[in-house]
């Protein structure tokens, strides 16, 4: 069953018990916070735009979530729906139109607050002239690091990032890559206890990838809360405890990955070959081919006969498979809606 | 030899005519301009104000750029025996309004403003406002007091006016003792060739402008023929007395035993006996064109 | 206030690694070039044409520096986005702000000082031994280099609500309108009417005056520069600065970066 586009099922996040991994309460793992992590509220943006800045755009509209202390929260939603909105109000790079929000219990406005969050931006830059030390080195020193500790840090985290090699290189030289690691070692090199990433998996190739999804899930492990934005919707699925879905400025939906998509089943698909390319039989007529490749879908009573049929041919199995519907469905139909929905505003002239 | 290498070589070899060939084209074109340009001399701006104004606060140094042009303008136009100085002014006003203390430029304003041409632009009204505005900006500058005595007494033959300045002059403190000496020698005799020798030998004996030097060592010379050509007249006038007839040649002022030897002029050309038994310079000597030039 | 310093001192590594201070060089051989030619084709002005020439460069280059790099210093941040991991650290946004000011101001007195010698050097090739009326050239080099800390004030000003070439358009303005503010001043002209000159003067006086700085004229003929115009002209700068910072910190404090 595909899950509905209009979502009167999953309301948005109101309240809710936080759990931890294990299923059990959470017990303030991280000392005194059993309040949650990341607190949104009405937040809002508004941009001026058009002649004379006259007509106002809603970027961000009446947006309330929470991040609770030790998970790992997505952020979805396509290009331009307002994730990054989101994150720039909360780093205080922009200032809402109205709305507030907390971190770690401090209101946003509250500079000090940043001892403990980190924060990767998008695609990020830094000085072309220094060399990763001396980047790290200066981000660090905003922080009450004694010169010692600092040092030692710094260079731990190069390790991790595995920039250790081009660590007395200037930043200019280094690949995107690179760069974005320098990102995520400035990020975590004062042990915060609330990570922000804004598309940390973006321009990074797969091996690149998989390392920061390794370090996202050793913070969790660490018991510290990340909230991160991404449009890449495999990555969410596989790290994420909860996800929430951003689509046009609005929040569509939170909740985990399983239930945005509904754990049922939609049955099984078997992928085969033959050996004898001229062969028929019932089966086949309702296989797609792609290049030598089959692919027939079976419901889970019609599998084991499908099969049967197949062994009789002399076809060659490749997979069986379930099929299950990715938050990417989900999502198309989302933003689907949503366009639809915006035609139809469109058109009946208002 | 490869294509590539043979085509660069081809490249560069081009790239040598080419610039030899703009070298030469550049030459005929500096002869057309020079031919075309004779007299068009090139001052575009002449607002001293606006000058000032463009300036921003940069004027001191712009001042000395325009005090640069000066020199080079004389030179070049002494080099080329051009007798039209009319730029003078205008380069030394704009030169002096921008940077009011530039003494270089009053000095040699005051001397070559007014000395007639070709030396000269043979203007001593502009050389006397020129003089003024570097006295009210740089009162304890008595030298300029002295250019202005020397003005007036030279250029425009004002001796009351001549000797005034050389009076006020004196009241610095730091200021020489002649030029009170002066002051009142003037006062008294007005023009006298003593006096323009010893005025002129003080220019000679202190400018560090050579051109200043040398248009003043072109007077002192001038001055020393004068006074050796009074010498030859007072022992003519002798001759005369004594034998009732005018020499007709200066040997026979020496076979007369009246002068020692011929007596040569600075330049190294014996003086002659013109109409009237006058002393007269050669006219072979320089000095003659110099003498009608300098002292019309 | 350690974050302040921190920042300026980032700045100035930044500006030293960028090789801004590379203009040393040309100005070196500017001076020496100068110094060579200019008792060739000056006559009786060489010590006065050295000095007027050698704080016009310094004055010159500074301004550059002080304008573009002064502008750069924000909008490249807001350009490059390096400013957006910084500000997510336990930085206030003045901090930032004026310990990039305090960078490049760094970076100013250095490069100033460097010049400086050149200068000194330049003027002993043309006559040497120097004269004890040359030690005047540091307070003139001084009040330049009050002057473009100033002007990257008003560039950091100007940066933070503007576009990049629009701000240095600007600030090249206000500098050449500070120049004449003296002369807005005492502007006496027949029809202009009472008020319109009262406007005047208003102006003038809120413009920044920047011929307080200005003693080329008289260090270039040998002349001391009163001591009194060095301390006032100090506390002006100071006060103009600090009064341009803050109005940057206060614009730049509530601006939403893209």
């Amino acid at each position: 069953m595909r899950p509905s586009a209009e979502l009167g099922s999953i309301a948005p996040e109101e309240r809710r018990e936080p759990t931890n991994v294990d299923g059990g309460p959470d017990i303030a793992k991280n000392g005194n916070m059993p309040s949650p992590a990341i607190e949104i509220e009405r937040l809002s943006k508004e941009y001026p735009h058009g002649f004379l800045n006259l007509k106002k755009r809603k970027s961000l509209e009446d947006l309330t979530m929470r991040v609770e202390a030790g998970e790992i929260f997505g952020f979805l939603g396509p290009n331009g729906a307002g994730k990054s909105t989101t994150i720039k109000l909360l780093m205080r790079l922009i200032f809402p139109t109205s709305g507030t929000a907390r971190i770690l219990g401090k209101s946003i406005e509250d500079v000090s607050m940043h001892q403990n969050i980190g924060y990767l931006p998008e695609q990020p830059y830094f000085y072309d002239y220094l060399t990763a030390t001396e980047v790290l080195d200066y981000f660090a020193r905003f922080h009450n690091l004694t010169t010692a500790d600092r040092r030692e840090r710094v260079q731990k985290l190069l390790k991790k990032v595995g920039l250790e090699t081009a660590k007395k290189i200037q930043l200019r030289k280094y690949s995107k890559g690179m760069l974005q690691r320098v990102g995520l070692a400035q990020t975590i090199l004062h042990d915060p206890q609330v990570v922000v990433l804004d598309e940390p998996m973006s321009g990074l190739d797969p091996l690149g990838r998989r390392e920061v999804r390794d370090i996202i899930l050793e913070l969790k492990k660490q018991g510290r809360t990340v909230l991160f934005s991404t449009h890449i919707l495999s990555d969410a699925e596989m790290l994420c405890d909860r996800v929430g879905v951003i689509v046009g400025g609005k929040l569509r939906g939170v909740g985990t990955p399983g239930e945005m998509v509904g754990i049922q089943s939609q049955g099984m698909e078997i992928l085969f070959e033959l050996e004898n390319a001229a062969q028929r039989f019932p089966l086949l007529e309702k296989a797609t081919k792609t290049g030598e490749r089959y692919r027939v879908e079976s419901s889970e009573s019609e599998l084991y006969a499908h099969l049967n049929e197949l062994k009789a041919a002399q076809a060659r199995i490749l997979s069986v498979a379930q099929i299950r519907p990715t938050l990417e469905e989900f999502f198309m139909n989302l933003v689907d809606a949503d366009r639809a929905q915006a035609n139809a505003v469109e058109v009946s002239g208002r | 030899m490869k294509a590539g290498t043979l085509a660069r070589m081809v490249f560069v070899a081009a790239l040598v005519l080419g610039f030899a060939g703009i070298w030469r084209l550049q030459k005929h074109i500096d002869l057309q301009q020079q031919t075309a340009t004779v007299e068009a001399d090139n001052l575009t701006l002449r607002s001293p104000r606006i000058l000032k104004s463009m300036s921003l606060e940069y004027a001191p140094l712009v001042a000395a750029i325009y005090w640069t042009r000066v020199v080079q303008y004389y030179g070049e136009k002494h080099r080329l025996h051009q007798a039209n100085l009319g730029l003078l002014w205008p380069l030394l006003d704009i030169a002096t309004t921008l940077d009011p203390q530039i003494l270089p430029a009053y000095r040699f304003g005051s001397v070559f403003l007014g000395e007639k041409p070709p030396g000269g632009a043979g203007r001593p009204d502009q050389a006397i406002a020129l003089l003024n505005r570097g006295i009210q900006a740089n009162p304890d500058e008595w030298r300029l007091y002295q250019d202005l005595g020397n003005l007036y007494y030279f250029d425009l033959h004002d001796y009351p006016k001549a000797s005034a300045a050389f009076e006020e002059g004196s009241k610095n403190p730091k200021a020489l003792i002649w030029m009170k000496v002066m002051a009142a020698k003037i006062a008294a005799e007005g023009e006298s060739l003593e006096t323009s020798y010893f005025l002129w030998k003080q220019v000679y004996d202190t400018t560090t402008d050579p051109s200043i030097k040398q248009n003043a060592e072109d007077h002192l010379l001038l001055m020393q023929a004068e006074l050796e050509m009074r010498a030859i007249n007072q022992a003519a006038d002798q001759f005369e007395k004594q034998s009732g007839h005018r020499a007709a040649r200066i040997g026979e002022l020496v076979e007369a035993g009246l002068l020692k030897s011929i007596p040569k002029d600075p330049a190294g050309y014996p003086f002659v006996l013109g109409e009237g038994g006058k002393a007269e310079y050669n006219l072979d000597s320089p000095l003659l064109e110099k003498n009608l030039l300098m002292n019309r | 206030m350690r974050n302040v310093w921190v920042v300026a001192t980032n700045t100035f590594r930044e500006a030293v690694r960028d090789r801004v201070l590379y203009n040393l060089v040309f100005f070196a051989l500017l001076m020496m070039g100068a110094a060579i030619l200019v008792g060739q084709i000056s006559i009786g002005i060489e010590r006065s044409v050295i000095i007027s020439l050698g704080l016009t460069a310094i004055s010159v280059i500074g301004l550059f520096i002080a304008v573009f790099i002064g502008v750069g210093l924000v909008s490249k941040e807001m350009d490059k986005r390096t400013l957006y991991a910084l500000l997510a650290k336990p930085v206030e946004r003045w901090q930032f702000l004026i310990g990039k000011f305090a960078g490049l101001a760094m970076t100013l007195a250095v490069n100033t000082a460097a010049m400086t010698i050149g200068l000194y050097l330049a003027l002993w090739t043309v006559e040497h031994p120097l004269v004890g009326s040359d030690w005047q050239l540091l307070p003139a080099v001084y009040l330049i280099l009050l002057k473009l800390v100033l002007i990257v004030a008003l560039a950091m000003l100007f940066s933070c609500f503007t576009s990049p070439f629009l701000a240095i358009l600007f600030t090249v303005g206000i500098y050449v309108a500070g120049l004449f503010a003296g002369e807005l001043r005492t502007m006496q002209a027949v029809n202009l009417s009472p008020s319109t000159m009262r406007g005047f003067r208003a102006i003038s006086y809120l413009l920044p005056n920047f011929e307080n700085f200005n003693v080329m004229g008289v260090v270039a003929h040998g002349r001391p520069v009163p001591l009194a115009l060095v301390w006032q002209s100090t506390l002006y700068a100071i006060v103009y600065g600090a009064m341009v910072l803050a109005g940057a910190s206060l614009i730049f404090a509530r601006r939403n970066l893209k």
